[in-house]
Parts: structure tokens; C-alpha cells; sequence
């Protein structure tokens, strides 16, 4: 197995809040890596630091051969390290189709074959029939399924997804579920976040749980399940099996 | 050539559209007397310099309060180079659009690494063009508050762009260039730099996700603003061979250029040209009421100022009623239709 | 500062202290060396009346700046709107009191009587009629109407009062007072600067109407229905302040600091239309110098620009006072956009 990202030994603090403690893992190729943990427990700071939204105070990310902690966001996306946001940011002013586009740009100039990239993500994420609406308006399912579409469209080789069934019906979430398996299928890896646990244990090949800013555990789900650590900080108080 | 054949293909309805407004206007100038055509000739000057800002503000999101900063750099630019080195104005404008755009890239620079945004962007670009407006007024050699003449010459002269029957002439000069600016406006909205700049425009953090650099994109867009103003800034001292500091770097200039495309539809193609036809229009309809009222308004006659306070009250109702402007409102009316 | 502005200027916070020290120090180095060379060459001795003239000229026109700035930085923390019709209603106070004292013979002190309620009701039906339907529009809608608003306002003022410029003597300008303990001889004299009357009093009462602004902010219902509408307009609501009413209220009080300054300056000013409009411009200087929202920023920042703008008289001669103010406009929007009163956000 090769490994596409490496986290290393990653520390962050805000004031005197340790966010994140040492932190390091592997993702390999292919793979989805899910994130469990509370609500505060630093799942979103690490991603923000992978992603280079915000800076680590120590620590070392290699992505693809390259190291990138200290890179801008825009730099690591243009690697094929793209992100989707915890609370999406569709582009309100612009159809789906153009908030599309803008990922398809990312690795073609000819707007021929970037039209041609968008419809083709818009018809994977079940977004045709809404390509001329504007993103203004949409429901949350439909906002959620835009974000990942449009970070689809860039060509990425990881894409780290955060909380992308939060919110949807159970409904939605299945066909979310879907469409997620199918761009793993089409050999993109991915670190996912997800309170749903029943979507998180099913999609996931490994999982990580942190806890309070440090990881406590990282295997495969039917391990993590079992690990008197993580059932007895996490998954003891709130594990629930059916999405809530 | 065939990224040229496509951009065709996927605006052909756009350029459709402007190839019958340039076939309208530019017979323009049999029907309309001398006065109403350098009106006219006018009115294309600032819908050129309204689609450089339209690019910044209306594409890129960033709202420029102070774009006679780059109209009068191209109109001085082009007086300079004319009366003191004798440079034949095609190159001057040329040249123009050049220190628009280098100077577009050096404010943008400085304010957008700064993280000036939204109102604060406003009022630095507002401070930067005050202070080339007093700047030009105490530099003699650019003729200080007298601002600068340009010699008349007899007959045609193509090198200084001088001509018997100047007026004709220079309006379907200028026109040409407005067609060339909506083309090239075309351009970008179809093409990956017009898609970051409405990408960075929605959302900085979110564009900077999908691989756009945020600061590359809004410097673009600066000096490409910054290049089309100043060309229309140049044009200005070509056709009325006279500008002073206050003229072309006034505040008024920055909000006559602004306002253009907001009535019109900002980040439309067409908002900056339709926004100055109605309110050129608008504006002569005010003035000639107050010039030559009808009977019954008989006490309104040559009423100094009136024409701005009618002015001044249809911009507040517009922003009120219809904020998207023109476009924006038919828009919402055929949207309101449909369902 | 203002919701909307806050979450705009997002600025690394460590690479901003860093360079603000770094600025404060080259700033300290620059005005040391400078005043070290001023003295040594024998600057100082040969002008240091004109020095006198510029600081006191500074402080008394940085007082007026700092009254008008007052109302347009309270309405700017509070309703989140950048007013650009405030000088335009300075300018209605200017006509008001000029008005009053030509037609009426109303002592244009006393006239503050009539042109600060006049003003506080005018910029109450503005804001219910105009401002309030786009309190939720963007930036530059906002910026345009109260743009629009000037240009009526200005325009009306021409139809009425042409754009002839005029101007007042003030009958008792050239007295003297015994106040007891000292005679003051106008135009007074204090180290060989002069000091004109309607200048002094125009500054002594920027002082006392800031106070009364500053306490009625502070300490009084109002005052503190207004702060917490400004920080907290939802909780505000929740505990049962009508909102809409504070803003109403909150662009009259603002458009009254404007009349008051108007009829403060009038005795000292080429009245015109657009005798408020540089105001308005200066205004904006000292209310991003100052910290917008902040009632003793807008003083301070007001005092410093009046002194900025007099004192560049003397050093670069010939050049307008206004692009200095613009310059320090443009340092601070770079270095200190959240101004010296402003808290540094993230």
C-alpha cells in the first residue's frame, strides 16, 4: 500500500487550548479514513491544518511526496488535497452549474472540456436537474451534494470531507453514502468526518478516533469498536448505532 | 483560432446582441445633431470606463470607490505623451491602459495583501484617487490646477487623432473600442480567470479550497480594471482636449463610473452600457425640463441644481426598489412569472 | 467596530502586531531625528510662531472634526451603515443657523436650540424612510443611497439658496470678556498664535457636546439600549427593545452631532451646499483613525487629524492639507484597520 498523505507529530493551540496534540497518521491510497470523536475534540482543526486553512504550531504534513504544512490553501488544493466545509459555501450568487465549473477549472483552460467535466460531476452527485438554479435557495441536501461535486470537479487525489451527511434525512444520507462509495471507487482517497456512526463504520476501510485533541485509537472499524479506550471515552457514552 | 471559434459558439446569443447594438449606434450620428452626438460620444466614454470597473467591483466582487484614479492616470498619460513628447495618442493610449493597469496592480497589491476588503477597500480606493487628484494639482509640471490644453490642429490628422469632422469620427472610434472592451468582457466571463474572479467574488476561503488563488485572481482582475478605465480616461482628453486634475480625478468621476453598471447590473455584460444610456438619458431629460418646463412646472425654469435632486432621488429609489439593478429587475420579474 | 466590518478584516493577528510595532518604532525614530534636526538648524527659533499657529489651529478645527466624526462613527457602530449623507446634514445645520441669524437675528449659538432637534427629526425620517429598507442590503447599496440622499440634500439646498457663497460676522467676534480672574481680548493671542472666537467657542463646544454624547451613551437607558442593540441586535430584541426604533433613534442622534457641528462652524465658513461635504471625507479619517463605533476614538482621532493636517502646512509647503489626511487615512486602513481605539479582532 502506498501512502498519499502523512500526518506528523501535529500540534495546534488557541490561547491556551490545546486543539490538537501530537498527531500523526497515514492515509494510503485508495483508502477512506474516517474521524470519530466529540464535538470539539479537534477533528476540524486537523483537517484545517491538512488542508492549510490554518497554520500548526509543530509538526510535518507530506502529501504526494510533497511536505505541506506550510503551504497556502490554495496551493495544496492545486496538489489534489481538496476539502469540503463543515458548513458548506456554495458560491449563493452562481448556478450549480458555474459553482461546479470553478472546481473544473482547477485542471483545464478550455471552457469546452470544463463545461464538459461539470456535467459530468453534476450527473455522478444527482445534480442535473438543478444545474441552472441558483445556489441560493437550495435545501441542505442539495448545498451538501453541490460542495462535494464541485470539489470533485478539480481532479482531486484526496478529498477530505467533513461532515457531509450532518443535517440530511435518512433518505439522503443513503444516497449520499452512494455517491461517496462511488468516487472511492473511482480511486480517490479520503479522510472523512462524520457523527453518523452507522454511515462512518460502513464507508470507512480504517478508522481514527480523537479525543480531547490527541488520537486515541486509529483501525479498522471492527477493532475500534472493540477498544476498551475508545468505548470507554467515546463511544460508551454517545455510540449510537442508527443515524440520529 | 479554436479557442476563438468556441468562445463564439458558447456566447453566440451575447454577441449577437452586440453586433446589433453596434449596427443601431453606430448610425447614430445621421440622426442626432452635433450637440446630442458629442453627448453621445460622452456617454460611450463612460460606459467604457464603467466596464473596467465592472470587471473589479461587478466580477471580482471588489468595490472600488475611486476608479478616477484610473481615468485620469490614462487621460494625463495620453496629454503628456501628446503635448510634451508628441506621441501620437493611439500609442498613448496604449500606454494609458498600461499605467492603469501597473498602478491597478500596485494598489491592489498593497491594499488586498493588507486584507482590505468590502468598505474598507472603498475608502482606501477613494483616498487613493483624492490624493492623485491634489498630487496632480501641485505637480507644475503637469500643469498643476490648470490642468492641460491640447493644441488644436487643422484638418484631418490621424496621427494625432485630430480630425475636420471630429465628431463622427471619434464616436465610431470610441464605439469601436466599447465593442472591443464587451468583447473581452465576454471573454473573461466565459473563460477559468472570469470563473475564479466570480468564484473569489462569492467566497474567498472557499475558492482558495478549489485551488484559486485568492490575491493572483483579485490582481488580475485590478489590472485588467485598471487598463480598460484608463484607455476610456485617455479617450476623455482626445475628445475634449482639455482635462484638469478635478475633471478626471474628481470623486465625481469615481461615482459617475460606479454608478453606470449598479443601475445597470452589476456583474452583468450589459449593465455598465445600459446603465449609461438611461442615466445619460436620464440626466438630459432632467436638465432639459429644467431648461424648457412645460407650463404647468413653468416655476421650475432654469432652476440650478434641480436636475440632481430628481437625479439624486431616482438613485435612492432605485437601490430601494430595485437593488440588482435594470437586468436584476427584469430578471426577477421574468423569474416572478414563470412560477 | 461593526458586525459586518469585523468579520470583513480578517488580519493575521501576529503579523499585525509586528508590524504595527515596527511602524510605531520607525514613527518614534523619524520624529526624533526630525526634531533634532528642527532645532539644530535653527528652524525652531525662526519658526516657532508658525509651529504655535499650526498646533493651535489644529486642535480647534480637530475639535469640530471630532464632533461631526462622533455622529457618523455612532451611526456606523450601531446601524453598520457608512453614511455618506452626513455632511450634507451638517450642511442643513450650516443653512439652518445661517438662516436663522440673518433673517431672525438669531444668535448662532442659541440656534443649536433649534438645529440640533431639527436635525435629530430629519435624520429620523431619513433613516425610517430610506436607510431602514436596506439595513440588510450589501455594502455598496447602502453607500449609494446615503450618496443619493447628499446629492438631494445638496442639490435642494442649491434650488433654494443658489451657490453663492456667503458668510457672517459675528457682532461681538472682536470684544473682550472679563471672566474675573482674566480679561480674554479677541482675537486672543497664546503663544503667538491668534486665536479667533467663533473657532474657540466651536472647539469648547465639540468638548462639552462630546461629553454629553459620551455620557448619554454610557450612562444613561438609552445609552445602554443602543450599546447593546450595536453588540447584540437579536438579544437586544429578545429583551424587548425595539430595534428598529433604536436606529431610528440612534441616525437622529448622529444627524444632530452633524447639525450641532454645522452651527459651530457656520460663523467661521464660507457657507455653501457643499460646505459639509469635506467634512464628510475628513469624517471617515477619523472614524477609521478613531475606532468606528467609538464615541472618545472619534475625539481623539479628530484632534490628531487637525493637528496632522495643520502641522504638514508648515513642513511641506505649497501641497494641499488634505493629502497628508490622506496619507495617515491610508497607513492606518493598512496597519490599524480596526483603529487606535478599535480591540484587535482576528
Amino acid at each position: 500500500m502506498t501512502t498519499i498523505l502523512n500526518v506528523d507529530d501535529v500540534s495546534k493551540s488557541f490561547g491556551g487550548l490545546k486543539a490538537v496534540r501530537e498527531v500523526g497518521f497515514d492515509l494510503h491510497e485508495g483508502e477512506i479514513l474516517g474521524f470519530i470523536g466529540p464535538n470539539g475534540a479537534g477533528k476540524t482543526t486537523l483537517f484545517n491544518i491538512v488542508a492549510g486553512a490554518i497554520p500548526a504550531d509543530s509538526g510535518f504534513v507530506t502529501f504526494d511526496g510533497q511536505r505541506t504544512e506550510a503551504m497556502r490553501p490554495h496551493e495544496i488544493a492545486r496538489l489534489g488535497l481538496v476539502r469540503t466545509f463543515q458548513v458548506v459555501k456554495p458560491f449563493s450568487g452562481l448556478t450549480v452549474h458555474e459553482n461546479v465549473l470553478v472546481g473544473a477549472f482547477l485542471n483545464r483552460r478550455d471552457p469546452t472540456e470544463a463545461n464538459a467535466r461539470s456535467r459530468e460531476m453534476m450527473r455522478i452527485t444527482g445534480l442535473t436537474p438543478y444545474a441552472d438554479r441558483a445556489a441560493q435557495g437550495l435545501t441542505l441536501a442539495i448545498r451538501k451534494r453541490l460542495e462535494l461535486a464541485r470539489a470533485l470537479a478539480t481532479d482531486p487525489k484526496v478529498l477530505l470531507l467533513d461532515e457531509v451527511l450532518a443535517g440530511l434525512t435518512p433518505t439522503e444520507g443513503a444516497e449520499m453514502i452512494e455517491v461517496v462509495r462511488s468516487i472511492r471507487d473511482g480511486g480517490v482517497s479520503m479522510l472523512i468526518i462524520e457523527h453518523v456512526m452507522a454511515a462512518i463504520m460502513a464507508l470507512s476501510d480504517r478508522i481514527a478516533v480523537i479525543h480531547h485533541g490527541e488520537m486515541l485509537a486509529i483501525g479498522k472499524p471492527a477493532e475500534i469498536v472493540k477498544d476498551p479506550r475508545v468505548v470507554e471515552a467515546y463511544l460508551g457514552e454517545e455510540f449510537q448505532i442508527a443515524p440520529d | 483560432m479554436n479557442r476563438l471559434s468556441t468562445l463564439v459558439k458558447s456566447s453566440s446569443s451575447d454577441l449577437l446582441v452586440l453586433l446589433g447594438v453596434v449596427a443601431i449606434l453606430s448610425i447614430l450620428p445621421v440622426a442626432l445633431n452635433p450637440f446630442l452626438l458629442s453627448v453621445a460620444t460622452g456617454v460611450l466614454i463612460f460606459a467604457l470606463a464603467a466596464i473596467g470597473w465592472n470587471v473589479l467591483s461587478g466580477f471580482a466582487g471588489q468595490f472600488s470607490f475611486g476608479h478616477a484614479a484610473f481615468f485620469g492616470l490614462g487621460a494625463y498619460t495620453v496629454a503628456i505623451l501628446l503635448t510634451k513628447y508628441s506621441v501620437s495618442p493611439w500609442l498613448g493610449l496604449v500606454v494609458g491602459g498600461l499605467v492603469g493597469a501597473a498602478f491597478g496592480l500596485v494598489v491592489g497589491w498593497v491594499s488586498f495583501r493588507f486584507g482590505l476588503k468590502g468598505a474598507y477597500f472603498a475608502l482606501a480606493t477613494f483616498a487613493v484617487a483624492e490624493m492623485l487628484r491634489i498630487t496632480f494639482n501641485n505637480l507644475d509640471y503637469l500643469g498643476a490646477g490648470i490642468g492641460i490644453t491640447i493644441p488644436l490642429v487643422y484638418g484631418d490628422d490621424w496621427v494625432r487623432m485630430q480630425f475636420s469632422n471630429t465628431r463622427e469620427i471619434h464616436y465610431w472610434l470610441i464605439l469601436g473600442l466599447l465593442a472591443v472592451a464587451v468583447v473581452a468582457t465576454i471573454a473573461i466571463k466565459r473563460s477559468r480567470i472570469g470563473s475564479y474572479m466570480f468564484a473569489v467574488r462569492e467566497d474567498e476561503d472557499a475558492a482558495a479550497a478549489l485551488g484559486i488563488n485568492p490575491l493572483k485572481t483579485k490582481l488580475v482582475a485590478m489590472s485588467i480594471s485598471g487598463f480598460i478605465t484608463a484607455v476610456a480616461g485617455g479617450y476623455f482628453t482626445l475628445f475634449f482636449l482639455f482635462i484638469d486634475p478635478d475633471v478626471v480625478f474628481g470623486a465625481v468621476v469615481s461615482v459617475a463610473i460606479l454608478l453606470r453598471p449598479i443601475v445597470g447590473g452589476m456583474g452583468t455584460i450589459w449593465g455598465p452600457v445600459i446603465g449609461a444610456a438611461v442615466l445619460s438619458l436620464l440626466g438630459e431629460l432632467t436638465r432639459s425640463l429644467v431648461r424648457d418646463p412645460p407650463a404647468f412646472l413653468s416655476f421650475i425654469e432654469g432652476a440650478n441644481g434641480l436636475d440632481q435632486v430628481l437625479f439624486g432621488l431616482i438613485l435612492v429609489v432605485m437601490i430601494i426598489r430595485a437593488p440588482d439593478g435594470i437586468l436584476g429587475w427584469f430578471r426577477r420579474r421574468r423569474k416572478q412569472a414563470q412560477t | 467596530m461593526g458586525r459586518k466590518l469585523t468579520s470583513d478584516t480578517t488580519v493575521n493577528e501576529t503579523t499585525q502586531g509586528r508590524s504595527r510595532a515596527w511602524v510605531w518604532t520607525v514613527l518614534a525614530i523619524v520624529a526624533f531625528v526630525l526634531g533634532i534636526f528642527l532645532v539644530q538648524s535653527g528652524w525652531w527659533d525662526s519658526n516657532h510662531s508658525v509651529f504655535a499657529q499650526a498646533v493651535v489651529s489644529g486642535l480647534l478645527i480637530g475639535g469640530v472634526y471630532g464632533l461631526v466624526a462622533m455622529g457618523l462613527s455612532l451611526v456606523f457602530g450601531v446601524l453598520d451603515i457608512i453614511n455618506f449623507a452626513h455632511g450634507a446634514l451638517m450642511t442643513i445645520g450650516i443653512y439652518a443657523s445661517y438662516l436663522l441669524f440673518q433673517e431672525y437675528g438669531v444668535d448662532p449659538y442659541i440656534s443649536l436650540l433649534i438645529t440640533v432637534p431639527l436635525l435629530f427629526v430629519v435624520g429620523m425620517g431619513i433613516q425610517h424612510f430610506a436607510i431602514n429598507p436596506v439595513m440588510t442590503a450589501p455594502v455598496h447599496n447602502q453607500l449609494l443611497l446615503t450618496l443619493g440622499i447628499a446629492i438631494m440634500i445638496e442639490n435642494i439646498l442649491l434650488v433654494v439658496f443658489t451657490g453663492t457663497p456667503r458668510s457672517i460676522e459675528l457682532p461681538y467676534a472682536r470684544e473682550s470678556f472679563d471672566l474675573g480672574f482674566v480679561t480674554l481680548d479677541f482675537p486672543l493671542k497664546v503663544f503667538g498664535a491668534v486665536v479667533s472666537m467663533p473657532k474657540l467657542i466651536a472647539f469648547v463646544m465639540a468638548i462639552v457636546l462630546a461629553l454629553v454624547l459620551y455620557v448619554l451613551i454610557q450612562r444613561t437607558w438609552l445609552g445602554s439600549a443602543i450599546r447593546a442593540s450595536a453588540q447584540q441586535p437579536e438579544g437586544a430584541e429578545l429583551v424587548g427593545i425595539d430595534i428598529n426604533r433604536i436606529y431610528m433613534i440612534t441616525f437622529g442622534i448622529g444627524a444632530a452631532a452633524a447639525g450641532a457641528a454645522g452651527t459651530l462652524v457656520m460663523p467661521f465658513l464660507f457657507v455653501s451646499p457643499t460646505a459639509g461635504a469635506t467634512f464628510n471625507i475628513i469624517a471617515f479619517v477619523v472614524v477609521v483613525l478613531g475606532g468606528m463605533g467609538s464615541v472618545p476614538g472619534a475625539l481623539v482621532g479628530g484632534l490628531i487629524i487637525g493637528l496632522t493636517q495643520e502641522m504638514s502646512q508648515i513642513f511641506v509647503s505649497g501641497s494641499s492639507k488634505f493629502l497628508s489626511v490622506f496619507v495617515v487615512f491610508i497607513l492606518v486602513l493598512l496597519f490599524r484597520p480596526q483603529g487606535i481605539f478599535g480591540k484587535a479582532h482576528r
